[in-house]
């Protein structure tokens, strides 16, 4: 063999992060002191841009919509994923079809996904309004709303993402030692004292991952806002990628626009880091 | 006995929960606008309108053939990438390769949201928008893959690359003729990957193309459902949204399990 092969065979990968990952974290920094709208020069502002966003009310707001949405979605999640992983664990007949059911949604985009619950949502011809006047109770709006709009979003995310958290509990649940069941068996204890002490601290580790899965997501949001409510009303969901979409693409602030993703990168590591300390401690 | 009745019918309830909505789309977008609010089975008013309104409307089947090229050429690019890195990072010695598998690990905890304007402006400045290589390039290589094949090869014994360099193998051919062929799972997880996620992104077509002769098509459905084109119809809209699921949705039909397994493989990596 060749000494200069390995380099030839790690080539693309240098080449790409070079172009795709390297330049662009450290332009991303640069641009965040510049003013530019692609088209004239650039024009250095010094800390103006970080200045602007502590004080735009706008990126404290989908600062807000993300933790609103993160504080169902989160706890919904968990809920929903542990209670069907439990079930699945037991031995049930079909238990393929219903994983394989279960796991619909997160196979499909989520322009799909968006569309279809904009429908059921719907105020007047919406599924969900409908039964609900059915058994005499009022229609809700739950995308014109301003104080429900965002909880609406975070309830079909978790329904377009649970399939996958289901399958990670699964795992998370089968490699729990039967021995240590077994043991409580014998000590007598109860149903509810066997999952608090032994399969919940067994399975912190996949909790850990929805977590920080699910906070990823929750800062990624973008076709569901934009398709669902265009970020209203009122700016209720407005996420973070649409406003850093908004800033570039319809006003061409592309040095603010970087200042904005920075910060929400930066607010993403800072949370998934405390989160990580956090199940670190309860281990 | 209770406790089984009670067992199934949560998990049969869970189960329509995720089918239904799904089936309702499809008969859905076969019904008349006016008997959309209905729970129904088979369609209301059997009617083929909707998809020919989507047809004449939209250049949907453009965008399929798009959205088709730029998966499939991508998700090639990417396992061709990500096993010569996988194999070099598994199997050889040079200087640099603790560093480079930082540099992945670095990439992969990466939020995107700060890549992303910078990433754009690239697209402009090599004159990219508007092209499919805006598409493709930015997702040739992929860091997930890379670790994925770095971990199947390395657990391939070493007699076999050794065989195949007696017989004066290159590592070209050792890579895709000898060691490829025994880790078809690994192969079969990333191109599922790749290609779902592929075919299902909206947000950088929406940024890199404004054409709509190169637009994919999660792209096309976004713009066509938010915009005013669909005038408020909402049966043409499900319509468009359905012709976007059916092909992955097929897909999953044949693959199912290998679906189930590679998306719980990527989400335990992390």
């Amino acid at each position: 063999m060749k000494k200069w092969m390995p380099y030839l065979l790690v080539s693309p990968y240098l080449l790409h992060f070079s172009v795709f990952v390297a330049f662009p974290v450290v332009f991303s920094v640069v641009l965040t002191f510049h003013s530019w709208n692609i088209i004239s020069p650039m024009k250095y502002v010094g800390l103006a841009n970080y200045r602007h966003l502590i004080h735009d009310r706008l990126f404290w707001q989908a600062v807000w919509n993300t933790v609103r949405f993160l504080i169902v979605h989160i706890p919904l999640q968990i809920l929903v994923a542990l209670t069907l992983a439990e079930l699945l664990n037991r031995t049930v007949r079909g238990a393929s079809f219903f994983r394989a059911a279960f796991f619909l949604p997160v196979i499909v985009s989520g322009v799909v996904v968006t569309i279809l619950w904009q429908q059921l949502l719907s105020y007047n011809s919406g599924i969900l309004n409908r039964l609900l006047t059915t058994v005499g109770m009022a229609r809700v709006a739950w995308l014109d709303d301003p104080a429900v709009a965002m909880y609406s979003i975070a309830v079909m995310a978790t329904w377009k993402n649970v399939g996958l958290y289901i399958i990670l509990f699964l795992v998370g649940l089968q490699s729990v030692p039967v021995q240590l069941y077994e043991a409580a068996d014998l000590e007598g204890a109860t149903n509810w004292q066997k999952f608090r002490y032994i399969t919940l601290p067994m399975i912190n580790p996949t909790i850990f991952t929805v977590v920080v899965l699910s906070t990823i997501g929750g800062f990624s949001l973008f076709v569901e806002p934009y398709i669902m409510t265009e970020g209203g009303p009122m700016n209720t969901t407005l996420s973070a990628v649409m406003y850093i979409y908004r800033q570039a693409f319809q006003y061409y602030h592309m040095g603010y626009s970087a200042t904005l993703g920075f910060c929400f990168a930066l607010i993403i590591l800072f949370v998934v880091i405390i989160q990580r300390r956090y199940v670190e401690q309860e281990v | 006995m209770l406790q089984t009745i009670l067992k199934y019918s949560l998990l049969v309830l869970a189960a329509l929960s995720f089918i239904y909505p799904f089936i309702w789309m499809l008969s859905a977008s076969l019904s008349s606008e006016s008997s959309l609010g209905e729970l129904t089975l088979l369609p209301v008013d059997f009617t083929w309108n909707n998809y020919v309104t989507v047809f004449t409307k939209i250049p949907l089947d453009r965008a399929f053939l798009n959205s088709a090229l730029v998966a499939v050429l991508t998700t090639g690019l990417v396992l061709l990438s990500g096993a010569m890195v996988g194999y070099a990072l598994a199997r050889l010695d040079f200087v640099g390769k603790n560093i480079i598998f930082y540099l992945i690990i670095f990439t992969m905890t990466l939020p995107f949201q700060i890549t992303l304007i910078p990433n754009y402006i690239t697209m402009v400045k090599l004159g990219w928008v508007d092209t499919y290589l805006a598409l493709i390039v930015p997702f040739a290589l992929n860091s997930l893959s890379v670790l994925l094949f770095r971990q199947a090869f390395q657990s391939l014994p070493q007699a076999l690359i050794d065989a195949a360099r007696i017989d004066g193998a290159g590592e070209l051919r050792i890579i895709f003729q000898v060691l490829i062929p025994n880790i078809f799972p690994t192969v079969l997880t990333i191109t599922i990957l790749t290609f779902m996620g592929l075919w299902n992104e909206a947000l950088w077509p929406l940024i890199v193309i404004r054409d709509e002769s190169t637009m994919t098509m999660p792209q096309l459905v976004t713009l066509f459902s938010v915009g005013g084109r669909a005038e408020g119809q909402l049966g043409v809209k499900i319509a468009a949204a359905v012709m976007l699921a059916i092909p992955i949705v097929v897909l999953y039909l044949f693959f199912q399990k290998h679906f189930i397994r590679s998306m719980a493989s990527s989400g335990l990596k992390d």
